[in-house]
């Protein structure tokens, strides 16, 4: 049961503050939690709280929360209960926020109070959670969404109606899918839309010899429709899509992942022949499947690092050539490439040398950081970094083992976007909808393929 | 009351929950079970709170109950973590007779804990890390396959880096101890201190079980020369002489030197006690030692100098030449100028006890140590499932254990105020059917005149020190030969409620347990088995707090009888 729900600003202003049961103090509840959230020490964990000492009404209550894009969603329970299913509920909170006003964000959230207070008297009471299913609420919600500024989507899409311009552009612009599902009651036009996002995030280790320690992907399909609700959907896979280690399907080497786990409302008839998901999506956001692949990756690793480190202690001088090499095919690219690399203490000044003009590398608490906005398949970049070390510690007796790297060189990490790319494969081969809209244009449906780093770390 | 999806679901779980009729026919009541379970309306939210109510039926029958377990299966399957852990959860409870079917289930919540420790959202992680932890507590192998996953990754917060060094720590074995060592020992250069010095205690964790590779690498870390660094390994280094003496050699080569690279109190405790209790292996340990006295006037931290007494005292003993110059400078300084009065005592009690004689010193200084293989009265190598089940899914996991005891503590204080007023029918605690007594005592083994009573928890505390007071009151030897399972015979001693206080890893030599049992009459039994690593028997002694021959003579036919039975299955 939860007793209180409120959503801080990052700066700790409450945003939103609804008490359910009337058990417990106040509003100044909000105010303990983020003074509690700042003064945590470092090795303590900041995602359950408990309150003791102090006024006597506040004692024993659990604090619990999430941030999520720089809010804090919080709730308070003086029971014991179950954390994954509070965890589960503020995240869907989040993406119930997200899909009624737009995105979630401070600017959002204040613009739409009133909103954010009638959803939530639908969704909790008592502290009990009622429904949270986009498809019954929005027979009880009656405020609409107060957008800062007319979407650029509204007109791109007009021109499409009036002709203007048949063909629309193949993308669509990153910011489409962030609009208010119910924004436009009265403008049906607007609604015919579906976003289906393959996501994947990949963390990979290596070891310093150029092994591969661990690969692990973690997959997701991502729905979010604009469509009217009870719409049919078919979502076809890739054929040659198996599921654990044993399972053989067609003739190529296969796209297989460890395990896999679909949204309750999906239809899986399908699946086992055609590798067809059929599913009646809600109106708004949903995770129609995840799924998990560890240690066995169909294709080559995204990126490969070639260091090599020059240490010479007596001088404190050090020099980091780094070769990075990138994998893909040559048709795809890479987006935002960063590379990490943490440095020994007190590394004052860097030189570097870099192979084409639009990197940037740059020393920044204590690490070096390597900017490659946009990195080709195929191809390979270099830098060369020399820092001095001042006053590095360590007798000269030493001094001649420049060859091992100093203390706090490494480990290095990269990040990154791969658009249109998967790392294990899986592609959405089409996505049909059965349902006929009255009168005006088919719906757009888009789908997106996208993998980015969640951790790629490679020791030196 | 919690909205369940619809109306019907309600009518449905408030008959099977609470009208007496339906329970008593276990075909109705599977059916409304079942109805309630496939309602299609219910949404996650809907399972998560059904679980929960079911959580209070008890069933009457084995058959009835695995009825039940097949019928929530498909819960295990969801797609959210709540409804599984509450399924989870359930199924532990229900099935706390059958520690396979509890194995069973922790086997399958695998992949999807697994999947939510590698979860975007940082708190769902968290929570699963910490549920991690409590099934290794049970469980030690059960993740080992899956280290991998543990590893951190540079971009996480601090807590949840600190949880996965701790499951590393929990899950090593033969398999991935390289792996796993290698993994930690790059955690240790981290940037952050905080960090680094979690990674090298996990070291010295892992080092009660591998100590070779865990010193030597322990010892690498030293030639680092950092300050963070070489004190943590120090304080390591204590513990682990203590626990584990057999590397004692090996920490001796490693100490001189790293006196340079110590300025904290906690690090130089470490060392200086290091050096007095095994002065006499390190040869520059006098030297080291004055350096300290020479410097005790500036030094800042009372326990630092009472340490340095007790450590120069003890060096004294063994090597009385090189040290007795600086001991009388040391005392001198201790009683004439020091401002902090427990250092004064110390060192006038010290000054007091030279004075009587130095055989008076070495008796009360170098007594009998207490036996280091009693430590692992500390801390119960491995939990029963049964003992955690009913935390599964709460909050007690995540805050940990003892840190819960206190806040409940706070609250059962506080809760003496005035009591919320009950909301819905379903809030009453408790089994709703009471338990049934007569099944309880017809699993009562036949053991003559002895009855020993179920669920009597001792604290190891307790049980220590009742050892400690007692005398032996009977000793035996049973012939044993071969490999050993500590789990079947805990289990098996479990079925005669003899309750298992501690045990050795399986493998260690001598391997021991300490159990307990109490009869009806309130007569404990302490037990200890030994078995000695040449000998292929087991020695039996068994410590009564009431001289009794008769239930004694019973309760050691008993402990025979389940002995003689492991043997049996073994061979």
């Amino acid at each position: 049961m939860i007793s209180q729900f409120f959503i801080l600003s990052s700066k700790g202003d409450p945003l939103i503050y609804k008490d359910f049961r009337g058990d417990s103090g106040g509003r100044d509840v909000a105010e303990l939690f983020y003074r509690k959230l700042m003064g945590l020490p470092g090795d303590e964990s900041p995602v359950v709280m408990v309150t003791t000492g102090g006024r006597r009404h506040h004692d024993g209550r659990h604090f619990i929360h999430i941030r999520h894009s720089s809010l804090y969603l919080v709730v308070t329970t003086s029971e014991n209960v179950s954390p994954f299913s509070l965890l589960e509920l503020l995240s869907r909170l989040a993406t119930l926020l997200g899909d009624y006003c737009g995105s979630l964000g401070e600017g959002t959230i204040s613009r739409n109070v009133a909103l954010v207070y009638e959803l939530l008297d639908e969704v909790l009471d008592y502290g009990y959670v009622q429904t949270t299913s986009t498809e019954m609420l929005r027979n009880f919600i009656q405020t609409e969404a107060v957008v800062s500024k007319p979407f650029s989507l509204f007109d791109l899409s007009s021109v499409g109606l009036f002709g203007a311009e048949t063909q629309q552009s193949k993308v669509a612009p990153s910011s489409a899918a962030s609009r208010p599902v119910l924004s436009s009651r009265s403008d049906q036009s607007q609604k015919n839309e579906v976003f289906l996002d393959v996501v994947e995030r990949l963390s990979v280790l290596i070891a310093s010899n150029g092994s591969l320690l661990k690969v692990d992907v973690q997959g997701e399909i991502r729905l979010k429709s604009f469509l009217p609700s009870g719409s049919e959907m078919r979502i076809g896979l890739t054929e040659e899509f198996c599921v654990g280690k044993s399972e053989l399907r067609g003739y190529g080497p296969g796209i297989r992942v460890d395990e896999v786990s679909f949204h309750s409302s999906v239809n899986l008839d399908e699946f086992e022949s055609h590798r067809i998901l059929r599913l009646q999506p809600p109106q708004g956001e949903l995770t129609v499947m995840r799924y998990q692949l560890s240690d066995d990756l169909p294709s080559l690793l995204p990126f490969r690092l070639f260091p090599s480190v020059q240490w010479d202690r007596g001088s404190g001088r050090l020099q980091v050539y780094l070769k990075l090499r990138c994998d893909l095919p040559s048709k795809s690219q890479a987006l935002n490439v960063r590379l990490h690399l943490p440095l020994p203490r007190g590394v004052v000044s860097l030189s570097q040398e870099l192979s084409s003009p639009e990197q940037k590398a740059e020393l920044a608490e204590g690490a070096l950081r390597w900017d490659l906005p946009r990195v080709q398949g195929g191809s390979q970049l270099s830098g060369l970094f020399q820092m001095d070390v001042p006053g590095s510690p360590g007798p000269p007796s030493h001094g001649l083992s420049t060859s091992a790297p100093p203390l706090g060189l490494g480990p290095a990490s990269l990040s990154f976007e791969l658009p249109r790319h998967t790392c294990s494969g899986l592609q959405v081969r089409f996505l049909r909808l059965a349902f006929r809209p009255c009168g005006n244009a088919n719906p757009h449906k888009w789908v997106r393929h996208l993998s980015h780093s969640d951790a790629y770390v490679i020791r030196i | 009351m919690p909205y369940l999806g619809s109306e019907d679901v309600v009518k449905e779980l408030k008959k099977a929950l609470c009208n007496p009729h339906i329970q008593a026919d276990r075909l109705r009541y599977r059916n409304v079970i079942q109805r309630v379970i496939r309602m299609s309306k219910l949404d996650q939210w809907g399972q998560a709170e059904v679980l929960n109510f079911l959580l209070r039926y008890q069933p009457r029958s084995e058959e009835e109950l695995f009825d039940i377990l097949n019928l929530l299966d498909s819960f295990l399957k969801s797609s959210s973590p709540g409804v599984v852990m509450g399924a989870t959860k359930l199924f532990l409870i229900l099935a706390k007779k059958f520690p396979h079917v509890q194995t069973d289930v922790l086997v399958r919540v695998k992949g999807p804990l697994l999947a939510a420790c590698s979860s975007e959202s940082r708190e769902l992680c968290f929570v699963a890390l910490c549920h991690v932890r409590q099934i290794l507590h049970s469980l030690p192998g059960h993740f080992s396959s899956h280290y991998k996953k543990f590893f951190c990754s540079y971009s996480e917060p601090h807590y949840i880096k600190l949880q996965k060094v701790e499951v590393l720590c929990e899950l090593v074995n033969d398999e991935n101890v390289q792996q796993v060592l290698e993994e930690l020992r790059g955690y240790c250069t981290d940037v952050s201190a905080d960090f680094a010095q979690a990674a090298i205690f996990a070291i010295g964790g892992i080092a009660r079980t591998y100590t070779d590779q865990c010193v030597q690498i322990l010892t690498e870390l030293l030639g680092l020369r950092q300050e963070h660094i070489t004190t943590v390994v120090v304080q390591t280094f204590r513990d682990l002489v203590w626990l584990c003496p057999q590397c004692t050699e090996a920490v001796c080569q490693a100490l001189p030197g790293c006196e340079e690279n110590i300025q904290d109190s906690e690090g130089k405790q470490a060392l200086i006690w290091l050096l007095g209790v095994h002065g006499e292996r390190i040869p520059n340990a006098p030297y080291v030692l004055e350096d300290f006295v020479e410097n005790v006037k500036s030094e800042t931290f009372p326990a630092v100098k009472m340490e340095l007494l007790t450590a120069l005292l003890r060096l004294f003993l063994s090597r009385p030449a090189e040290c007795q110059d600086m001991l009388g400078r040391l005392l001198y300084y201790c009683i004439e100028e020091e401002k902090d009065m427990a250092v004064r005592d110390r060192g006038l009690f010290y000054y007091r006890l030279l004075l009587v004689g130095i055989d008076e010193v070495k008796r009360i200084l170098c007594s009998p140590k207490s036996d280091p293989t009693l430590g692992l009265l500390e801390d119960p190598a491995e939990r029963p499932v049964n003992s955690w089940a009913s935390d599964f899914n709460t909050l007690v996991p995540v805050y940990g254990k003892a840190h819960w005891a206190t806040i409940s503590k706070c609250q059962g204080a506080e809760r003496c105020g005035p009591e919320l007023p009950k909301t819905s029918s379903f809030a009453a605690s408790g089994p709703l059917i009471p338990e049934d007594n007569k099944e309880r005592e017809q699993e009562l083994p036949d053991s003559g005149a002895l009855m020993l009573v179920p669920n009597r928890q001792l604290t190891a505390d307790y049980f220590e020190k009742t050892w400690l007071s007692l005398k032996v009151a009977h000793q035996q030897v049973l012939p044993w030969r071969g490999e050993f399972h500590p789990d079947t015979l805990q289990m098996a001693l479990q079925v005669v409620n003899i309750q298992t206080i501690a045990m050795s890893r399986a493998g260690t030599r001598p391997w021991k347990a300490y159990l307990s049992a109490q009869d009806d009459t309130g007569c404990l039994f302490l037990t200890e088995l030994l078995l000695e690593p040449e000998n292929s028997e087991m020695q039996i002694s068994v410590k009564q707090n009431e001289a009794r021959t008769e239930t004694l003579n019973s309760f050691i036919s008993v402990l025979e009888t389940v002995i003689g039975t492991i043997e049996e299955i073994k061979s």
